[in-house]
């Protein structure tokens, strides 16, 4: 009885907390409601799960019952108030699961229950705001719009070596394949498969996925039985073998392969093209993803889709929709590649002049169209094309140049400080451009701007505006990709020393795709909205979002 | 033609009567006279003409900021809405924006020497370049405020408008040395800051102004001393050098030289390109930049 005298007094001065809450809370106005809103939301989730857990522990139950006893005998002056009684003591517990519901609670009780639950939510809400130590157990979620300072989940692809992690992506592909398939079918085993890791990995980098090229994702699904649509399957390959390369290429096919599914897709009964056909997305990217991670101008796209998708008016027939979706993926596929190329071939040939010396590196698709467009337009130059090991990209760029007529070199980059000092201009391609300015390409590009800048020679980069992340990055450790260490090792006249690098244990083979290059080394950036200094790339991202 | 002869005439008198005004002051207030006796039927027949005033006045003063400011100019004007059916009162609403252009102008050097004057200490030692209005304004507000400071000008050959500099400045009762140009190095570790004025502030947050600004610059940042620009926002212009031989031909060389000279490659360019990487701040009418926020307020203004 002790206990329950002490409870209830806990129960009384959280109460009056709660009551000059709430009238705080009703005096904010629209800002709350909003969160309101979140948290209906969030309860109808919660109200879901709890029927989950309604065959949870019933000792539990006993536990409330007997707690809400005394609570109606106090005078509360607030009826609703002294509900919530069993609510905050379930709260300020341990890690408990959602206070579970009996089935049995009449409506009213149901609906005091939930007003009160919102209630202690708004309160712990207050209570972080001043920086309180309540509990965050009300919240397990964090909310992506919350006023006070959120620690940001790391992205799942960087925590390969965390185990909890691991489990939690394993679970959420899991997920997913049941989420689209619904309740009719019931098939076990087979589901988003999720990739293993390849090798030993370099201890800077085990926080990344490396993966071997001989053990494709699609090699774990059967096509009839799978969730995945076909055209996705295929793409998903494509990039896992490395049979299309390069940002633009993937982008395009990745919005080529969207459009076949939308074409494809059929609404189920009760449900809402726009709502389901993002689910349905869901899984398709969470495989891509496993075959190769994405990078930022295929985010991108996929951010563009999902708001064209969930801006479809519900009044809107099927084949309406699907042909609107497929126009807005043709119309971002021309204007942000095609016409993008154009506009940055048109500022970037003012920067070429006759007798111009010009370093390119890898094979970027815009860096060609540039010089070919150039080259159309009767000016006089010689490129100097620097490739490196393995990917030996610069031949395709060296291909395509010639068959042009452009006068080329070849050198590989070890030659670079060799050959820097007859150079006049550096164009280099770009993988993305993060928001401080960094300029994230194939590895070797941060060197070429390093020793370029030692020789005072400008480097020029040019991007398209769709390749422009919010990501902030000063390294690049934190995120990158590895690829397949195998492709190291080499075969000179049918001898490999590296063949059986796995059996030497203080050896690792490091496979890095991506590298980071500081605004400091870059002169000017070359994108379809101008010609802008490195620094302005957040101006651009503002005046993106504002449009939008 | 008859037009643009007048035109010509008209901005070389105003150059005249009031010698203090800057280039681009004159050239808007004639591009706007132009304006108000153009006899054009149509919005497009007009916008042509100006266009074709414009590149007359640059034929005729070839800095950057004729340019710039003419650039400017016709943006402001027809940023509007022109949905009127009427010309007459289309253009009646171009030729006030044209004026409350030219007055916010006009107001702007006043603005960057109450700014900047703030940053000279009492006592300093200052080095600035050649002759230029602005940071004459500048000295003259500090000076005004009471402040102890000494000056050291470049000679600035081959015109030698740092000895104009100079007695401009002995008329404020202001300490002044002139100095050799290959004396910059010398004095350098004498002074506190270095002042400039700008003929064009370029899109990376470059400078471009008479030559020898960039040699001052270099030096200024190996002995670690602040590198200051003072300019108008007018003279913000869409160019992107990356190096010296990229600024373009038509702002290098006098506009006389340019006509008749035949071998460019023989003649000493009037102006340099200072990147930057080595600039402090800009002052300007809209505020202290560094210059990174140039490229922002570039966008700003022309997009």
């Amino acid at each position: 009885m002790g206990d329950r005298l002490t409870t209830s007094t806990l129960l009384v001065t959280e109460e009056d907390e709660k009551k000059h809450e709430i009238i705080r809370a009703k005096g904010e106005g629209k800002e709350l409601t909003k969160e309101e809103k979140q948290r209906l939301r969030k309860e109808k989730k919660q109200h879901k799960k709890n029927k989950k857990d309604d065959r949870g522990p019933p000792e539990k139950e006993k536990e409330k019952e007997k707690a809400s006893v005394p609570a109606p005998s106090k005078p509360a002056t607030q009826s609703p108030a002294h509900k919530a009684a069993p609510v905050p003591v379930n709260a300020s517990a341990s890690e408990s699961p959602v206070a579970a519901e009996k089935p049995a609670k009449s409506k009213a009780e149901l609906r005091a229950e939930r007003r009160a639950r919102q209630d202690s939510e708004r309160a712990s809400k207050q209570g972080k705001k001043e920086g309180g130590q309540q509990s965050t157990s009300s919240k397990p979620k964090a909310t992506p719009n919350e006023l006070q300072p959120v620690v940001k989940r790391l992205p799942d692809h960087v925590q390969v070596d965390d185990p909890v992690a691991l489990k939690k992506l394993a679970k959420k592909l899991e997920r997913q394949q049941k989420s689209g398939q619904g309740c009719s079918l019931n098939i076990t085993g087979v589901k988003v498969p999720l990739r293993s890791d390849y090798g030993y990995k370099v201890s800077l980098f085990s926080h990344l996925h490396q993966y071997s090229r001989k053990n494709p994702p699609t090699q774990q699904i059967s096509i009839p039985v799978t969730v995945i649509h076909p055209s996705i399957v295929r793409l998903g390959l494509q990039y896992s073998q490395g049979i299309i390369a390069g940002s633009n290429a993937r982008s395009v096919a990745l919005l080529h392969a969207f459009k076949q599914v939308i074409q494809d897709y059929s609404t189920p009964p009760n449900e809402e093209l726009s709502r389901d056909l993002v689910n349905k997305l869901s899984p398709y990217i969470s495989f891509l993803s496993q075959c190769r991670p994405l990078s930022a101008s295929m985010g991108n796209a996929i951010k563009y889709i999902k708001k064209e998708i969930s801006n479809i008016p519900s009044q809107c027939k099927e084949e309406e929709a699907k042909r609107i979706l497929q126009e807005c993926i043709d119309s971002y596929i021309n204007e942000k590649i095609i016409l993008a190329s154009e506009a940055i071939s048109k500022y970037a040939i003012e920067k070429i002049s006759d007798g111009d010396v010009i370093l390119v590196y890898g094979c970027s698709s815009l860096v060609n169209h540039i010089l070919c467009e150039a080259f159309e337009k009767q000016r006089k130059f010689r490129v100097i094309v620097v490739d490196s090991r393995p990917r030996l990209e610069g031949r395709e760029a060296l291909r395509r140049l010639v068959k042009k007529g452009i006068r080329c070199t070849y050198v590989l980059i070890s030659a670079l400080s060799y050959i820097l000092p007859e150079v006049s201009k550096v164009f280099l391609g770009a993988h993305a451009l993060l928001a401080n300015g960094y300029v994230m390409s194939r590895v070797g590009t941060s060197q070429i701007a390093l020793v370029a800048k030692a020789y005072n020679v400008p480097v020029l980069v040019c991007c398209e505006t769709y390749k422009f992340c919010e990501r902030v990055q000063t390294d690049s450790f934190v995120s990158n990709e590895l690829d397949d260490p195998d492709d190291l090792i080499v075969t000179r006249n049918g001898k490999t020393h590296l063949e059986n690098w796995q059996t030497v244990k203080s050896l690792g083979l490091l496979n890095l795709v991506y590298d980071v290059t500081p605004p400091d080394f870059v002169d000017l950036v070359i994108t379809d909205l101008g010609m802008i200094p490195c620094t302005s790339v957040p101006v651009v991202l503002r005046v993106k979002n504002v449009d939008q | 033609n008859v037009d643009k002869n007048k035109l010509v005439e008209y901005f070389r008198a105003q150059i005249r009567e009031d010698p203090d005004v800057a280039s681009a002051v004159a050239a808007i207030r004639s591009l706007l006279e132009f304006l108000k006796r153009d006899q054009s039927e149509t919005i497009l027949g007009l916008r042509e003409n100006m266009t074709k005033a414009i590149q007359r006045l640059e034929e005729t003063d070839s800095s950057v900021a004729v340019s710039s400011g003419g650039e400017l100019f016709l943006r402001f004007i027809s940023l509007t809405s022109l949905e009127h059916p009427d010309l007459s009162q289309c253009k009646n609403v171009m030729i006030e924006r044209g004026e409350l252009f030219l007055k916010k102008i006009s107001l702007s050097r006043g603005k960057v020497g109450k700014l900047c004057h703030t940053f000279i200490k009492d006592g300093a030692k200052i080095l600035t370049h050649s002759s230029s209005r602005v940071v004459l304004k500048v000295l003259e507000n500090a000076a005004a405020d009471n402040k102890r400071f000494t000056v050291y000008v470049t000679e600035s050959q081959p015109d030698s408008a740092g000895k104009l500099m100079a007695q401009k400045l002995h008329n404020l009762n202001i300490p002044v040395t002139v100095v050799l140009d290959a004396a910059v190095g010398y004095i350098m570790e004498k002074v506190d800051l270095v002042i400039v004025g700008a003929e064009g502030v370029v899109e990376s947050g470059g400078v471009i102004n008479k030559i020898g600004t960039y040699q001052m610059a270099v030096c200024s940042k190996a002995h670690n001393k602040p590198f200051y620009v003072v300019a108008e926002s007018f003279k913000f212009v869409r160019l992107y050098p990356l190096n010296q031989q990229d600024v373009p031909d038509r702002f290098k060389y006098k506009a006389d030289i340019l006509k008749t000279v035949k071998d460019l490659n023989q003649e000493h360019p009037m102006i340099d390109y200072t990147p930057p990487s080595l600039i402090t701040l800009l002052f300007t009418d809209l505020g202290v930049l560094t210059p990174s926020a140039v490229s922002d307020e570039l966008i700003k203004l022309y997009l």
